[in-house]
């Protein structure tokens, strides 16, 4: 294999890592704080993506749409939020999920009524059409935009957390939110700007990914099921955590894809090769999560909790 | 001594039982053969219900991959079927002896878990079979396989709708006779105390962990076996029963029947598939009415069907109650008064209750 082609699975990996670390960002808060399980955060990733191929569909400028993809993903999430998801935050998991899979039903045959099953093609804006060219190896420039957004993100999200007063009850309010409560501090309201903040970036996420991936009714199942093994490999509430399970899953599963059917075809006959390789890289990330949990059920990297 | 009024939540689940198990002679009566097929997809699903209801109603262990063990059940008749086996017995182990494997080693992972993490990593070994099964292209993949010999045992064949109805009705009433009993046992208290404080059965010297896990496998095998039922009625198999949404669909059907009770599950599945096809005949989207019904029940609360007919039952003892005060004809008028309040405002009157 040679390092060109590693070099660019390496960029995929770490592209797909920052899609998935623009999900669970916010839905890590969301989980740590309130214990809310949100099944429905892979709604938003699909209505960002919606009205990211369709405003720029209409306009013709990404940026716009990126920027309509963040406000109609924010004003469907704070509605979700305030009619809701804010009555359940008292209730334990089992309400959360049944609550949320009843939406993610709702907007994916929602989805379906309105523009139908096939999925909406997205061109890549033109700016980014090119090819970016990094140590011999030329890499689409719009796969490559998309990496450094994710980590401009992250960046940001690190400043937030850690130098705002806003990041310091988020912090607060992962270790300890009734303490933070008593403290005088609107608990429900800070909930509420953080679900907001994760839905914007889920809905950047979706929009981003319309180019690269089909933008369809139940586009969001795949990503939030990765997305949620991502939480739980980083640690429930944990940003940091966030970002470096992100960005493990996707190169696990990157390089999975690629590597194991090949290094099986070392070790066993073709035939067995083929037919297990893609089965086994399919569930590499799983096994992944499994190995963690079995090994570290709290995370790799927790939220100390008292 | 008082003439013990008729408790709806003991009766209707029962003559619920009597009238699945003549559907198949009205399905004759009526020539509605398309009955006995959707019948028996009900009880199948009550089937898996039940055995979700094991784990998560009795155990309070909110699986979310319960799919896991149906596809796994279902494949165990498909892959010895495509290379020529039909012996029921055989399909039979294959499902017990593999969903019971599988259950341990997946319990026994993800038990080290609680809460919100238990619900994602089971989740996610549902979604490691999903992708297992995708991406088995000698067996159809994606497409799914075609049972090409259904589960024959002696001369009975379950690929013939009737006798699969009897067989699923066989088992789905040997379930519920099971739970009912599995529920007062003493291993039934256990596993429903390890919900309410593990710590505390850990005291009392019983191993909650052992306790969860046994509830686990024990639950696992019997989707398995709903999973057998439902490759053999099919005739067909697709990973598509593997589907993170199926989990989801068993948890609504557990908690709109009502969750830890015997019935729930049967009520559930009947409920929600009854509502499924009815909404069918009406629109193609009937997800969009469905997804909002699931939301406003996670809304209201957890009791289920099975709450609802309980709380009708104590306010019917309630009302006998008051009309055996005043037939006594007591002078104290305050008497009847007191009995009409509503049971719940009454903490004391659920004591009463024989349950």
């Amino acid at each position: 294999m040679s390092t060109t082609l590693l070099l660019a699975q390496l960029l995929n990996g770490l592209q797909y890592g920052v899609l998935l670390f623009l999900l669970a960002a916010g839905l890590t808060l969301v989980f740590g704080i309130m214990s809310f399980v949100n099944l429905a955060h892979g709604s938003l990733y699909m209505v960002g993506a919606y009205a990211g191929a369709l405003s720029y569909d209409a306009t013709g400028s990404f940026a716009l749409a990126l920027l309509a993809a963040m406000a109609a993903a924010l004003v469907i999430g704070m509605l979700m939020e305030l009619t809701i998801v804010s009555r359940l935050y008292r209730r334990d998991h089992l309400d959360h999920v049944l609550a949320t899979f009843g939406l993610v039903m709702f907007f994916n045959e929602l989805v379906r009524i309105i523009w139908g099953p096939q999925p909406l093609f997205v061109q890549v804006p033109e700016a980014l059409g090119g090819t970016v060219k990094l140590l011999g190896l030329n890499y689409p420039a719009y796969r490559f935009a998309i990496i450094v957004v994710g980590l401009v993100v992250a960046v940001l999200a690190q400043l937030v957390i850690h130098k705002t007063r806003l990041g310091m009850l988020i912090r607060a309010g992962a270790q300890h939110p009734q303490m933070v409560s008593a403290l005088g501090v609107n608990i429900g309201l800070l909930n509420a700007v953080l679900f907001g903040l994760g839905a914007m970036l889920a809905g950047l996420a979706g929009a981003m990914a319309g180019p690269v991936l089909s933008v369809q009714s139940g586009m969001g199942e795949s990503v939030l099921i990765a997305t949620l093994v991502v939480i739980v490999i980083g640690g429930v509430g944990s940003i940091k955590g966030a970002l470096y399970a992100s960005l493990i899953v996707g190169l696990v599963d990157t390089f999975g894809r690629v590597l194991l059917p090949v290094w099986l075809r070392q070790v066993a006959e073709r035939s067995l090769a083929d037919a297990a390789g893609p089965a086994l890289a399919s569930m590499s990330v799983y096994v992944l999560m499994a190995l963690v949990l079995a090994l570290r059920p709290q995370g790799l990297f927790p939220v100390r909790r008292n | 001594m008082f003439p013990t009024s008729l408790r709806v939540s003991a009766a209707l689940p029962l003559a619920l039982l009597a009238a699945l198990a003549v559907v198949p002679f009205v399905a004759d009566m009526a020539g509605q053969p398309f009955w006995l097929s959707f019948f028996a997809r009900i009880l199948i699903y009550a089937i898996a219900a039940s055995a979700l209801n094991l784990a998560l109603g009795f155990g309070g262990l909110v699986s979310f991959g319960h799919a896991l063990f149906l596809g796994l059940g279902s494949y165990a008749v498909a892959l010895p079927a495509a290379h020529g086996f039909a012996q029921g017995w055989l399909h039979l182990l294959v499902v017990l002896g593999g969903c019971g494997l599988v259950a341990l080693l997946v319990g026994a992972v993800s038990l080290r878990t609680t809460g919100m993490a238990f619900i994602m990593i089971t989740l996610a070994f549902a979604q490691m079979g999903y992708f297992l099964f995708v991406s088995l292209k000698a067996y159809g993949g994606d497409d799914g396989l075609a049972v090409s010999q259904t589960s024959r045992f002696f001369s009975v064949d379950l690929g013939a709708v009737r006798p699969l109805y009897v067989v699923a009705w066989l088992v789905l009433a040997l379930v519920t006779w099971w739970m009912t009993h599995l529920r007062a046992s003493a291993f039934g208290m256990a596993l429903r105390g390890t919900r309410q404080n593990a710590r505390r059965v850990q005291a009392m010297g019983m191993q909650p962990q052992q306790i969860k896990l046994v509830a686990y496998v024990l639950s696992g095998v019997m989707c398995g076996v709903a999973g057998m039922l439902l490759a053999n009625m099919n005739a067909y198999v697709s990973p598509s029963t593997l589907a993170w949404t199926v989990s989801g669909d068993l948890i609504v059907m557990v908690v709109l029947g009502g969750m830890g009770s015997v019935y729930g599950p049967l009520l559930g599945a009947l409920v929600f598939l009854g509502l499924e096809e009815v909404l069918k005949g009406y629109t193609e989207h009937w997800m969009v009415v469905m997804g909002p019904l699931i939301v406003l029940m996670a809304l209201l609360g957890r009791g289920g069907l099975v709450g609802l007919m309980q709380r009708l039952d104590e306010r019917m003892a309630t009302a006998l109650k008051t009309r055996m005060a005043g037939s006594s004809a007591n002078l104290d008028t305050r008497a009847p008064v007191s009995a009409t309040l509503p049971a719940q405002d009454k903490p004391g009157e659920a004591a009463w209750q024989p349950r």
